[in-house]
């Protein structure tokens, strides 16, 4: 089986200050990576790199041939511009349509989907609402269904539960998991916490600045450092 | 109220400073309204400042007015968005820099040549006169190049609005829609700039869709109703202007803060209604 992105000795600077350095791991299709870290470790960082949207100052990032801009779902951290953004669900989530739109309009199939992930996602009901008179639960929900419009291949999601209480914390995580089990469509998600990681991810790449460990699960909890961040301590 | 409305359309100066500026009007709430969003509200009012200088010269170098400012606010417009993107000075420090710049050398050169006079007021305050013949049909044609890209282009304005990392990210191509918000934002500054003034030009873009905002949630109930709020007030504002020998550009802009007022009113009396 091809992998799906693979990183060989990347490095990535923010003005000449390098943020992350020495990643080396590969996805393969069906995977579920949680990136973990703490603050300042070089998560976004590297997200932003797999993304494109910044190129790395050493190393390469490949893409596998079958895997296109197209194909990629993102949720990014919210911007405070967002916050008081006048614009309904449906228009939000139909945008990530967007990059398959040929004509100026969209199509019956984009509406389709949009209003599929938003079945799927248990917010249908939400569809006609102001997206900034949401919850932050609901709004996060909101851009996971436009990511699920964007990519079928592969989802990269940016600490998806910053700022959200416990209880929608635990929902979100399943959802993101049923996605992977699901359609087998491969994750890869930026968080602190490394416990929730443990218990849904197949694979964690731990940065601390520099790559600290890159492997499944069961390494990682049999590996010092696992043991050091499972160990009773809560990071969260 | 008829009678006026035929005795104004009489006058065919009238008649052509209303059909560009309504054009102009309705160009600059629809782009207004990503500006406002995408925190770039400013930008007009620095382009126009550039647009001062650039009449300024073009003036004193005999040529026409439209054929010079265009190019050269246009590379203004690119210099800004790409300067607030990725730059160690900040969006509105680097605004406040190109605009006060612009505005110095359009009062130097304007010293040097004619004197400060009764045309430098109109370029700061607008004139409903500045419409020559020539240029109404090459600001109709402009105009309505800025209105069919808009409509063409909505949902990628859209998109590079609300996430722009997003639609990057996902495959769309954002520098070249912000571009395009550039492009269109510079003509559109250009085109009013010498009837609602290079001081004033900007609110044709701000007040609006501020307004729409007030009571409309989705984007697309915004915009709409940012180009109705907007050829509205425009419109009402040249009357007043007609009728009370007031300067057009501030009339306008009198008629806007009117209708912010009322709609700030009735949003915060009946909670925000679904537009």
């Amino acid at each position: 089986m091809n992998a799906l992105l693979t990183c060989n000795g990347v490095s990535l600077a923010y003005e000449g200050q390098t943020a992350v350095s020495d990643v080396n791991f590969a996805l393969y299709p069906g995977d579920y990576l949680c990136i973990v870290g703490e603050n300042g470790s070089g998560k976004s960082t590297l997200l932003k790199g797999l993304l494109k949207l910044k190129s790395p100052s050493s190393g390469t990032i490949t893409l596998a041939a079958s895997l296109f801009a197209q194909d990629i779902g993102y949720l990014p951290q919210q911007t405070p511009a967002q916050k008081d953004f006048p614009a309904s669900v449906m228009e939000i989530v139909l945008s990530g349509c967007l990059a398959r739109q040929k004509l100026p309009f969209f199509s019956k199939a984009d509406r389709l989907l949009a209003k599929q992930n938003l079945e799927r996602l248990n917010i249908s009901d939400l569809s006609q609402r102001c997206y900034r008179e949401l919850s932050g639960g609901q709004q996060q929900r909101v851009l996971l269904a436009r990511a699920l419009c964007a990519g079928k291949q592969l989802l990269l999601l940016d600490e998806p539960t910053a700022g959200l209480d416990p209880l929608v914390t635990e929902d979100l995580y399943q959802e993101i998991s049923k996605i992977n089990k699901e359609s087998g469509m491969s994750i890869i998600m930026v968080s602190h916490d490394v416990k929730r990681a443990c218990q849904y991810a197949t694979h964690i790449l731990h940065l601390q600045t520099k790559q600290k460990f890159f492997g499944t699960i069961k390494d990682y909890l049999a590996s010092p450092l696992g043991k050091s961040f499972m160990g009773g301590v809560n990071h969260d | 109220m008829i009678e006026l409305l035929m005795e104004m359309f009489s006058y065919n100066f009238l008649v052509r400073a209303l059909i560009v500026g309504l054009l102009v009007a309705l160009c600059a709430a629809l782009l207004g309204v990503s500006l406002v969003l995408k925190r770039y509200s400013m930008i007009g009012d620095g382009l126009s400042h550039v647009g001062f200088g650039t009449l300024a010269v073009a003036t004193a170098l005999n040529v026409t007015p439209l054929v010079f400012s265009i190019p050269v606010v246009l590379l203004a417009a690119f210099l800004l968005l790409r300067i607030s993107e990725n730059s160690k000075i900040k969006g509105d420090a680097a605004i406040a820099l190109i605009s006060t710049g612009a505005l110095a050398i359009g009062v130097v050169v304007i010293s040097l040549t004619t004197g400060l006079n009764t045309d430098v007021c109109n370029y700061m305050f607008g004139s409903i006169l500045a419409m020559r013949k020539s240029d109404v049909v090459l600001s109709i044609v402009l105009a309505l190049v800025v209105l069919i890209l808009f409509v063409l282009f909505y949902h990628k304005i859209f998109a590079v609005t609300f996430d722009e990392n997003f639609a990057r990210a996902t495959g769309v191509k954002s520098p070249l829609y912000n571009d395009l918000l550039a492009f269109l934002t510079a003509i559109t500054i250009v085109l009013g700039m010498r009837m609602m003034g290079a001081l004033l030009i900007s609110s044709l873009i701000i007040f609006p869709p501020l307004t729409a905002m007030r009571l409309a949630k989705r984007f697309l109930s915004v915009t709409i109703l940012s180009a109705v709020i907007s050829v509205v007030c425009f419109f009402i504002g040249v009357v007043i202007s007609y009728v009370y020998a007031t300067p057009t550009g501030a009339s306008v802009v009198l008629v806007n803060i009117g209708a912010f007022g009322l709609f700030w009113l009735l949003g915060a009396s009946r909670g925000r209604v679904r537009i």
